[in-house]
């Protein structure tokens, strides 16, 4: 009986306790960013889809179509085609294209690049209602950059 | 007389009915946003200024769903089920006194009145939960019943003792008593029952109870029985039981306040009474909000225990001891 | 018309089969779970497994190590650290790879960082299954902390991937270091408003304490680990038992209650938060410099023929990786030891004639990830 009275106040006493917690909560400012109005910063190193580099000299891509990334996607939704132009010295990229759809964000196309040719983008509001949205042509987008 | 009477009627009806539905939509609108605050988000904010017309919202996109008829289901019960939860919740309204010239009606039996077609609510979610033919549903109409069953002896406990207190079911009177001062209400009469405070705890912790709210929302419990006696509804039947159950929280609080804290009795004299009232039912109301946001569900064995190892033998204690703080003062 | 079941006509016993899943708010995902219902009671309870089954083990025989990593972080989305440390730590292991030790540091950081927010997910998750709201979102707050360190040095919030053959991908940066030393001491204080809230909280108690037994025994049986064994009383973490990467060199506790009840589950959960907190304190303070990859990693990763084996202690428990290698590029054979999938398996024994919350309850105190159960 003792036990009972002593055990329904300690008891009470926790609910008591749980809820001055949480108006002390409450009085506080709201932690969440209000998102369409207004977004965080993405880091440094956020992992978006690839994009190609441009070479700071020549304004082309620094891309020599090793084919390097193509082996090691663990998805297969990498595409390179190249050739080798006259008087240049390396070959250079005539189709660079992602498959979104399949597409991870594992990094590993970055890694293995042996010109460091690709790098994320920090792009995150990719919706569409057509899967062809996401087949990105990077070399096209590498000339719109230009532009 | 006889002219006026219809009219006067017909107003209090629409009152009545309007103050129902601005209350549950808003209380809605009050809750979603409180519990934004409670953990630290900002609620409701896109439709309207501060979120406010999102039970507009709300309410258009509830009527504008299909209604869905399980097959199999007890057509007649499915669809009476909502309105039973309703219409009761807005009989109580009848007898509310808001202030002491705001009630629809000065009925002598007020009190026992709100209990009377408070329980009907009840037998609504049951017979929802029954008609629907879904295994959760059925599981909830069961654990409403029994919950329903054990709080309903503890409230009706506190109640009488109340009525000893008071001498009245008359919520007019019982109001008018506490008129004095805030010392003068029910909750602090600790004359007449030293354990008067434990009382209105226990009146507060069954009206919980009784309306299905956290912690004690057996009958929802979304992480067990999906929405309980909800989950076939659909569009405004779901919506109906919903204003129906924000309806009822707000008659608990009404009766609370008049039973335990002074009703339209001011404590420091300034206003008029029925902002008084207003303010302290909305005060309740808020503590509910509260507490369901604090809390996780209790056990329903814990809610049962709950019920008739603690509650009805505290509830009994200060019956007894109410009735002899009256009777030794008269028997010298 | 075909007859039904025999299980769905009602038998004289009165019992009835009750869908739990594949879509229902207690399994936290696609985990679908026959119960057979007396009223109230659970007579029998049948999980039903594999509705997000991806074939892992068999990706794995089908792709380059180097292709398989992404893979690890996937398993289990909560604590991917772990899974990636015990792949990369099968391959070093089999081709003889010397991680530096700085490398070593940041992966006990980084994957005791991942501990803590994996068990914050569970807890918040948890309450909801007890049908406390707020506490989700306290956690959520704290975890989104760390998720902001992690994405900061890995550049993902759950699929890090951030552990390569020989080390890690990247540096940490000074923020990072900061950063973390900032949350040991936000996170402390806490702790506290979680016990205040939640841990002593007299409806919490009442659900967990002597609700949910899951014996040492039967867990040795179904071969369950982490926070269920050592909520069972038995001392069992593999970064004591086996100790891996830089654990040896750390001063921290592995918190034991033997009620075996949801309660002690609960209990070891948190506790570890705080010995998670610790070992955090101890790397941060003692981060050796150097490389954090081993020098001359070969851009192919190629293991020696042979049958090798790695665990690592990942937040639900012991996660292992068996390898089997005929020295091409790509493996012959992986098998991803899941403690979900052990710790699921006894529920059906252990729920046995429980009320429904109160199964459930305890289903939540298992902390299932399904995509971990179903691999």
């Amino acid at each position: 009986m003792k036990n009972l009275i002593k055990d329904s106040v300690s008891g009470f006493k926790t609910l008591v306790v749980g809820m001055r917690l949480t108006i002390d909560q409450f009085f506080r400012r709201p932690v969440t960013v209000h998102y369409p109005r207004e977004a965080l910063k993405m880091p440094e190193r956020y992992r978006g889809h690839i994009e190609l580099v441009r070479d700071p000299e020549t304004g082309n891509s620094l891309c020599i179509a090793c084919k390097s990334c193509e082996k090691a996607c663990p998805s297969d939704c990498i595409f390179v085609e190249g050739i080798k132009r006259e008087g240049e010295k390396r070959k250079s990229p005539t189709e660079f294209s992602l498959d979104f759809t399949k597409c991870s964000l594992c990094g590993s196309c970055v890694e293995v690049c042996p010109t460091d040719a690709l790098r994320f983008t920090k792009e995150y509001n990719l919706a569409s209602t057509e899967r062809s949205a996401y087949l990105y042509d990077l070399l096209r987008r590498l000339e719109g950059q230009k532009k | 007389m006889t002219i006026i009477e219809p009219i006067r009627i017909l107003l209090y009806v629409v009152g009545a009915l309007a103050f129902v539905g601005v209350n549950a939509a808003y209380l809605v609108w009050l809750e979603r946003k409180a519990a934004g605050r409670f953990q630290r988000r900002a609620g409701p904010t896109e439709v309207g200024p501060a979120g406010l017309l999102q039970p507009v919202a709300d309410a258009i996109k509830l009527m504008t769903k299909q209604l869905i008829v399980p097959p199999g289901s007890d057509e007649l019960l499915f669809r009476v089920a909502p309105v039973m939860v309703m219409a009761p919740a807005m009989m109580c309204f009848a007898t509310i006194p808001f202030a002491d010239s705001i009630a629809a009606r000065n009925i002598d039996v007020g009190l026992l009145m709100i209990f009377a077609f408070g329980s009907i609510n009840v037998m609504a979610v049951m017979l929802g939960g029954w008609s629907s033919r879904n295994k959760y549903a059925i599981i909830s109409a069961a654990r409403v019943v029994s919950q329903n069953v054990a709080y309903e002896i503890p409230m009706l406990l506190t109640i009488i003792t109340m009525l000893m207190v008071a001498g009245t079911m008359n919520l007019h009177e019982i109001v008018r008593q506490q008129e004095a001062g805030f010392w003068a209400w029910n909750v602090f009469r600790l004359a007449s029952n030293p354990l008067m405070p434990v009382t209105f705890i226990i009146f507060f912790i069954c009206m919980l109870a009784e309306t299905n709210r956290a912690p004690f929302d057996m009958a929802e419990a979304e992480s067990e029985l999906v929405a309980g006696a909800y989950t076939e509804y659909s569009g405004m039947g779901f919506g109906v039981f919903f204003m129906g159950e924000y309806a009822n929280i707000v008659i608990g609080c009404a009766i609370a306040t008049a039973l335990f804290l002074g009703g339209w009795g001011s404590p420091v004299g300034a206003l008029p009474g029925v902002w008084w009232f207003l303010a302290k039912m909305y005060f309740l109301i808020f503590s509910v909000i509260w507490i369901r946001w604090t809390f996780p569900r209790t056990q329903f064995y814990g809610l049962l225990n709950l019920s008739w190892k603690i509650l009805i033998p505290v509830s009994l204690t200060t019956l007894v001891l109410t009735s002899i703080a009256i009777k030794i003062p008269r028997m010298f | 018309m075909s007859v039904p079941p025999l299980e769905l006509i009602k038998g004289p016993d009165e019992t009835f089969i009750l869908n739990l899943g594949p879509q229902h708010p207690a399994t936290h995902g696609v985990l679908r779970i026959k119960l057979t219902m007396d009223g109230e009671y659970v007579t029998r309870a049948e999980p039903v497994p594999g509705y997000i089954h991806r074939m892992h083990e068999k990706m794995g025989e089908n792709r380059t190590w180097n292709q398989f990593l992404p893979n690890t972080s996937r398993i289990d989305y909560l604590s991917a650290m772990a899974y990636t440390h015990a792949f990369v730590g099968v391959a070093e292991r089999a081709a003889g790879i010397e991680v530096p030790p700085r490398a070593e540091y940041i992966r006990v950081i980084t994957s005791e960082l991942n501990r803590i927010s994996s068990h914050l997910v569970w807890f918040g998750a948890f309450l909801l299954d007890l049908g406390g709201f707020t506490p989700l979102l306290y956690a959520f707050d704290d975890r989104e902390k760390i998720l902001d360190l992690l994405e900061g040095i890995t550049g993902s919030r759950l699929t890090y991937c951030y552990y390569r053959f020989g080390g890690v991908c990247n540096d940490v940066d000074d923020a990072f270091l900061r950063g973390t030393k900032e949350f040991v001491a936000h996170m402390r204080p806490r702790m506290k408003l979680y016990r205040d809230l939640v841990t002593d909280n007299i409806i919490l108690r009442k659900r967990l304490t002597d609700i949910g037994h899951i014996s040492a025994d039967m867990c040795r049986r179904y071969g369950a680990t982490g926070p269920v064994i050592r909520g069972a009383g038995v001392a069992y973490d593999t970064r004591k038992v086996e100790p891996y990467s830089a654990y040896r060199e750390f001063d921290f506790d592995i918190p034991v209650f033997p009620e075996a009840d949801s309660m002690a589950r609960y209990l070891v959960r948190m506790e570890e938060i705080v010995q998670s907190l610790r070992i955090i304190e101890q790397a941060v303070d003692r981060l050796p410099d150097g490389p954090f990859i081993a020098p001359k990693m070969p851009k192919v990763m190629k293991v020696p023929p042979g049958d090798y084996f790695y665990a690592t202690e990942a937040a639900r428990g012991r996660f292992a990786v068996r390898a089997v290698s005929d020295g091409k590029e790509i493996p012959y054979r992986l098998k991803l030891r899941a403690p979900s999938f052990s710790n699921l398996s006894l529920f059906e024994e252990a729920s046995r004639g429980m009320m429904l919350p109160d199964a459930l309850a305890m289903l939540g105190s298992l902390d299932l990830v399904i995509p971990d159960i179903d691999r």
